[in-house]
């Protein structure tokens, strides 16, 4: 399928406060099957908060979420699963007491996967997780946890899918590894969100970015024209300043 | 053989043919039944705070509950035992019902406020103004329906079904789904799990079992108060049991009892003073080196403990 589409999930004005601080303030953007969509900003820009407001941690507090023309702002998480969006966490969160299998096979049983779904067993040995599929989660390296995670939501058969810093901590090799697996999904048909700081990264991987600023978008384009963009510039240095 | 057959054969079905045979051959009847009592309870705190982390202070509400329940049924409408037994349970899971929303609660907080629902209904039954329903706190004889054997019988078959219930957990993608929600609620969600409805499940289960334990307990003693029946020392000792076996699993619980409520039975009456001080050490110990319960030394081998 090509980015070019109709969007499968758009997002427009959301606001998302905590107490009177605004982690979102009118965030406005798309996503098409098939795209590869990038979502970058300094740190506390609010790109975590946006993932966890479309996967239903949280309700929007103003704006819209709509997804594959379905209004999903506020709704449970489990029913948006069932929809088909789902995500991996910045810090991963497997079932830590759970075998790797156990925990797959939690989301295959309730996640809506059926006969088409991938078999666990090639889900496992594709993310290289194969020979660690009898331990428990609380075993495995920080790596091998995002790993868990991004099968965990694959094994529900997403047709959105929001990858919060699924990259960081993996080695060179690693890298071009699962920016290989991630394209190969998108060439599937997936809608793909990265949230990533390695900009090499997010230039390999995606077909679109979106800047954020203060919760805002304050870019959307190539990441190529991003990076000559004063206002973006700017945002990424003062960042790095304050950090 | 498939697990779960494996699991009622060797576990459920022998403990089950010891405790029907035992009276015959162990004269101390009363002690059976509480045997009996504190199987059903610790693996009802099992299914509550083993497959989803709720530790119930307060569990003894569901078991007074159903006490009460039953003598009610018997009092006032002169109810065979067995159909008042049934009642305590639904009188349970009723009170579970209406406390449905104390597992928005978290951690201790659950824990205190479930203590408090305990100690409220308690003493909404202890209430004097409701003598002519529940006798108050002048407590109940119920001289009709007595029968230690039918009723240690009647337990029995609660213990079965109690067991049944934790088989099919330990077995089953809903008991694993359960557990998912406890080791973390949201990424359980992002499995597509729908949180509220397996805790709302796992909680009334739970309620269930305890309050046809305090059915059952009430047919066989015939004669209690209020205070009797919802004693903390029965939430105290079943969530004990529970923990030192190991929760989540089918034979911890079982393990604790038998041992915990073994020593108690043995030094506790004779020597009280040693007991309470071996009683308490055992507790320190198991909390300070064996947090996950006796069963842990094994499956820290790696050995998967039924
Ligand atoms: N649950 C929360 N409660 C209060 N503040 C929060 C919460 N989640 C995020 N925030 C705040 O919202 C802002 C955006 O956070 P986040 O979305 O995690 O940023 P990013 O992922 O872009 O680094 C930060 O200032 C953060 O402190
Ligand atoms: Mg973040």
């Amino acid at each position: 399928m090509s980015p070019d589409a109709a969007p499968i999930l758009e997002v427009s004005g959301v606001v998302k406060r905590f107490g009177g601080f605004h982690a979102l303030d009118g965030l406005s953007f798309h996503v098409s099957p098939g795209e590869i969509l990038g979502l970058v900003g300094p740190n506390g820009s609010g790109k975590t908060t946006a993932i966890n407001v479309i996967s239903g941690l949280y309700a929007p507090d103003a704006g819209s979420v709509s997804f594959a023309q379905t209004q999903v702002g506020g709704m449970a998480s489990h029913k948006l699963v069932h929809l088909g969006i789902n995500r991996t966490f910045q810090v991963p969160k497997p079932f830590m007491s759970l075998t790797v299998k156990q925990n797959v096979e939690v989301a295959r049983t309730y996640g809506g996967a059926t006969d088409k779904s991938p078999p666990m067993a090639d889900l496992l040995e594709e993310y290289r997780l194969a020979d660690v599929a009898n331990r428990p989660a609380s075993d495995l390296t920080n790596a091998q946890q995002k790993m868990l995670d991004l099968v965990r939501a694959l094994a529900t058969q997403p047709k959105l899918l929001l990858l919060d810093e699924l990259a960081a901590g993996l080695n060179p090799t690693e890298l071009d590894w699962i920016a290989g697996r991630i394209k190969a999904l998108a060439q599937g048909g997936l809608a793909i969100i990265v949230v990533e700081h390695l900009m090499g990264f997010i230039e390999q991987i995606t077909d679109r970015v979106i800047v954020m600023n203060a919760g805002k978008e304050i870019f959307e384009g190539t990441l190529a024209v991003a990076v000559k963009v004063p206002q973006v510039i700017e945002v990424f240095l003062g960042g790095e300043h304050a950090a | 053989m498939p697990d779960t057959v494996r699991h009622y054969l060797f576990i459920a079905v022998p403990l089950l043919v010891v405790l029907a045979v035992a009276p015959s051959v162990y004269n101390n009847h009363l002690l059976l039944f509480n045997f009996v009592i504190f199987f059903i309870l610790a693996q009802g705190v099992n299914i509550i705070y083993g497959f989803t982390g709720y530790l119930p202070f307060g569990y003894v509400g569901f078991f007074g509950a159903g006490a009460y329940g039953f003598a009610i049924m018997v009092m006032h409408l002169n109810a065979p035992a067995p159909l008042a037994v049934l009642v305590g349970g639904a009188v349970a899971v009723v009170l579970g019902l209406i406390l449905t929303p104390l597992l928005r609660l978290s951690g201790a907080y659950f824990s205190i406020a479930n203590l408090a629902a305990a100690l409220a209904v308690l003493h909404l039954i202890a209430n004097p103004a409701l003598e002519q329903i529940t006798k108050g706190p002048y407590g109940v004889a119920l001289n009709g329906t007595f029968n230690p054997t039918m009723a240690y019988a009647g337990g029995i078959l609660i213990l079965a079904l109690t067991l049944g219930i934790v088989v099919y957990l330990k077995n089953s993608s809903f008991g694993l789904a359960l557990q998912a929600v406890r080791e973390d609620s949201f990424s359980a969600s992002m499995s597509g799990v729908s949180v509220v409805r397996m805790r709302t499940i796992a909680w009334r289960a739970s309620a269930l079992v305890a309050g046809l334990a305090g059915g059952v307990f009430a047919w066989y003693v015939s004669v209690f108060y209020p205070d009797n029946v919802f004693s903390a020392d029965f939430s105290i000792f079943a969530i004990v049991f529970a923990l030192f076996g190991g929760v989540a699993t089918i034979s911890g619980p079982l393990i604790g009892v038998i041992i915990l409520y073994g020593i108690y039975n043995l030094i506790g009456f004779t020597t009280p003073q040693y007991f309470q001080l071996i009683y308490g050490l055992l507790i320190m110990a198991l909390v300070l080196f064996l947090p996950a319960g006796l069963v842990s030394l094994a499956t820290r081998r790696g050995w998967n403990v039924p």
